[in-house]
This record gives C-alpha cells, structure tokens and sequence, in this order.
C-alpha cells in the first residue's frame, strides 16, 4: 500500500530550481534511502515532505497517515546546545503536535519507546550533557513518540563515532523490522543499500528511484 | 514582623506590592523562553518603545497604557518578524534606541524632563494608580493561564521550532503570543521597575536559574520563585531605605545570579 506518492515534485529556491519531476512512492514497511551530493536537494525534499514552506510545483498525497503523523528526526546542528531539559521531556514533547496535555496513555508510549531505543537508563538525565550518539537516540525516540508509521530521518549518523554510527543504523533497522516505514537521508551510500529496501539517488542531471539491489554503483 | 504591617498601611505599597509580584512572576516565566530562544533583548527593545510612547502620550495628555500597549505589541511583532531577515539583535538596537530618542525629544520639547518622564525611565512604587493594578492583575492571570494551559506546546516549540512546526504544533500562533504577553508585561512593569531596567526582571531569573537547574520544569519554577524573592526584597528596601526600586530589584538579582553560578560551580566539582 503506498503511503507517500510523490508526483511530479519539483521545488525553488528563489526562482532557482533545485530538483524537478521527482516521482516516486513509499510503501508501507518500505525503508527508503534518499542519497545525493550537498546540494541536491535532500533536505528540502524532505521539508516538502514535512510541509514546511518551501515553493514546489507537483503533489505529495498521503495515504492512511496525515502529514503531521511523520516523525521526524532533523540534522543535528540544528539544536541549541546549552537548553536544560530531561531526556524525558524532550521525549514527550514528541507528543505536543497533536495535544495540548500529555495523557497516561501517552506516558506508557514513550516509556515503551525509551526501552526500544535502549535508552530507559538515561530518562532523568539532562539532554546537554549526553554524548552526541545519546542525543540521537532521543530524538529518534521523540520521532517514534509523534509518529503513528512513517519516520523521515536526516542524515541520522552524520557526526557520529563508528561505534554509535553502528548503534543507530541497528536500531533504526530494527524499527523498520517492526512495521515502521523508514524514509532516511544520507551520503553513506554503501550502508544505504545494505538495509534499504529502496533507493532515490538525486543529482543536477535528473534522478533515480528504485529497488536499492539493483542500484549500479 | 512591625515592618509588614507598616508597608501594609500605605495604600501605594500594597497597589505596587500585588501588582509588582505578579509582574515578576509573569516576567519570569516568559524569560526562560525569551532566554531560551535567543531573544533575551526583546524585552529591552520593547521597554524603550514602551518609554517613547508613553513620553508622547504624556505630551499629547492621553494616558499612557492607552498608547504603549497597542504600540509595543506591533514593536513585538516586528522585531520577532526581523529575526529572520535581518540580525535580530541589531534590529533590536536599532528599534530601541530610536524608541528611547523619539521619547527624550518629545518629552524635552513639551512637558520637560518632569518626574513623569524620570519615573517612566527609572521606575517607582508611587507610580501605580488603581487602574494600573487592576490591569496588572487581567495580565498576569492571563500570562499565568496561557502558560500553564501550553505548557507542553510552549516546551515544545522552545526546543526545537522546527520540530514543533512538522508535528503539527501552531509555531506562529506561540510566537505571536509570547510576543504579545511580554509586549503587555513589560509596559506595565516600566512602571515600577522603569523602561531602562524592566528587561533585566525578564532575562536575570531564567539565566540565573539554568547556573543550577538543568530541566526545564525545575528551570520554570526556580525562575519565578527567585523573580518573586528579588522583588520582594527589592520592594523592601526600597520602601525603608530609599534605594530606587527598579535599580534595587536589579542589584538583588544581580546578587543572586553570582551566587548561583558560585553554587553551580562547587556543585558542578
């Protein structure tokens, strides 16, 4: 069942064109590696995605999830370095898209996602002083806290040391293992095809979309 | 205890008094977000709009809140709007002492540098009329409620904005309001803090509480119990020593603020 079908997308940068004619779909299950050079237009495909304002011509039509029911996980250096929160609040505040208080129920879930993701032990603990691989995963636990399937992850390892890089391709396998669609951006190209199932490879002179076995190298 | 009550029978202290602690606590809450937010000089550009407004509405004998209020909130607005195309904070320096000039020109050419003018800049506890505390107290509920009803939302989008925006939170309508709230906080505490200190009641409790605290709910409280404090003692001082009441207030928690990062220290070794 297509979740996500993209058709036709192409999107501007102050009249500059950055990609056009993307078409593709994303099933549900599927794991979808995005690659591409810097400037490609990964991330603003992925704020397309998300609905953030960015001007585009060509549709994006969700199927069994709204928009808001992406979780998603930004770029590291895009967070304020010195902000006192518990991993615990910044947990829930996966949460705060769609309500105004946290319920129980709610609370169950994000304890139930802290021990997926391995991280129950850090709940208490202030977000600023985690190692950056630590970081990562609560915020990959935020994204499952806010999402119902589909998990738009951005460049989920960059930054991180090989052990902590490994950590997190685990985890989030396991993830898709257990029925949520993956949608990552990365330039990891050898990994992506390792746990991808499908793969987008944008560049200046068009794209390519499909199963990531048959992606000549 | 003499001294409670002594304060208690002037009207003038108990009007400055209730609408001074609410002011704090208000302050206080929405520092943490200014701070947390990087927009720490917010509160400082308003406060200088909120001055020249109320010099010309002086001038022109209509009351000042009619004049400052509208006015700050559009200011708000506007430097939250700048923020992205421009340098944030040099708009903000630009828009405050512009403010801060306009008010300086009118109020010498009309009514003079009168003790009006000098209580709006400086601040004082004789300065608030009835009609002040009432207002006062509306604000404060209000800043009160909204906080605590969005709490989670307000946590959310101060974290991470663009977080908050793809999970569907409202980002723009939690902007606009927080700058309104402060917008309105801050014309009613240039009364009795003055328009040149009412921005240090803003940023000193949150970035003094962050010295110890590191969640965000325990940064939240800590700020508007040591507003609170440094008003308090601010208030007494001056009422039996004579100290200025804003610049008081400021020196408290100036005091404060060295004594957390201190503590922070030793409890950080």
């Amino acid at each position: 069942m297509a979740q996500i079908t993209v058709s036709k997308l192409s999107a501007f940068y102050e009249n500059k064109e950055i990609f056009k004619n993307l078409s593709f779909t994303v099933n549900k299950g599927d794991y979808l590696c995005v690659i591409g050079e810097n400037g490609s237009g990964k991330t603003t495909l992925m704020r397309c995605i998300l609905g953030f304002d960015v001007k585009h011509t060509g549709s994006i039509t969700f199927n069994g999830i709204t928009r808001k029911e992406i979780g998603w996980l930004p770029q590291r250096t895009e967070l304020k370095k010195d902000f006192p929160a518990s991993v615990y609040e910044v947990v829930l505040s996966g949460f705060s898209g769609t309500k105004l208080i946290i319920s129980k129920k709610d609370k169950k879930r994000a304890e139930k996602n802290l021990k997926l993701l391995e991280i129950e032990n850090l709940k208490n603990r202030p977000f600023k002083e985690l190692s950056g691989g630590q970081q990562q995963k609560v915020l990959l636990c935020r994204a499952l806290c806010s999402a119902s399937s589909v998990l738009l992850l951005d460049e989920p390892v960059t930054g991180l040391d090989s052990t902590s890089q490994n950590e997190m391709y685990s985890l989030i396998r396991k993830l898709n293992k257990s029925g949520m669609t993956v949608i990552m951006i990365s330039h990891d190209v050898e990994r992506a095809v390792i746990d991808a199932n499908k793969i987008l490879r944008i560049s200046d002179d068009g794209y390519y979309f499909g199963n990531s076995k048959e992606d000549e190298k | 205890m003499s001294f409670i009550t002594e304060i208690f029978s002037y009207p003038f202290a108990v009007r400055a008094i209730i609408a001074g602690l609410l002011i704090s606590l208000c302050a206080a809450l929405l520092g943490v977000n200014l701070v947390l937010r990087r927009f720490s000089m917010l509160g400082d550009g308003l406060s200088h709009v909120s001055f020249g407004s109320a010099a010309v509405a002086l001038a022109v004998g209509v009351a000042p809140l009619k004049i400052s209020i509208p006015v700050v909130i559009i200011a708000a607005f506007f430097l939250l709007r700048l923020n992205g195309k421009m340098r944030g904070d040099a708009a903000t320096a630009i828009v405050s002492s512009s403010a801060l000039a306009v008010g300086i020109v009118v109020a010498t050419l009309t009514t003079g540098m009168n003790t009006d003018i000098s209580n709006y800049m400086f601040g004082s506890i004789l300065a608030l009329s009835k009609g002040d505390v009432y207002i006062s107290v509306i604000v404060a509920v209000t800043v009160l409620l909204c906080y605590i009803i969005f709490y989670q939302k307000i946590f959310t989008v101060s974290f991470d904005d663009g977080f908050a925006y793809a999970t569907g939170v409202k980002v723009g309508f939690y902007n606009s309001l927080t700058a309104i709230l402060t917008a309105v906080v801050v014309v009613i505490g240039m009364r009795i803090m003055g328009a040149l200190l009412i921005s240090s009641v803003i940023t000193f409790p949150a970035i003094s509480s962050m010295r110890i605290c590191k969640r965000y709910k325990s940064v939240v409280i800590c700020s508007a119990f040591v507003s609170v404090v440094a008003f308090v003692i601010g208030i007494i001082l001056s009422f039996f020593y004579d100290v200025p009441t804003g610049a008081g207030i400021v020196l408290i928690n100036l005091a404060i603020f060295l004594i957390f990062i201190l503590y922070g220290k030793i409890k950080g070794k």
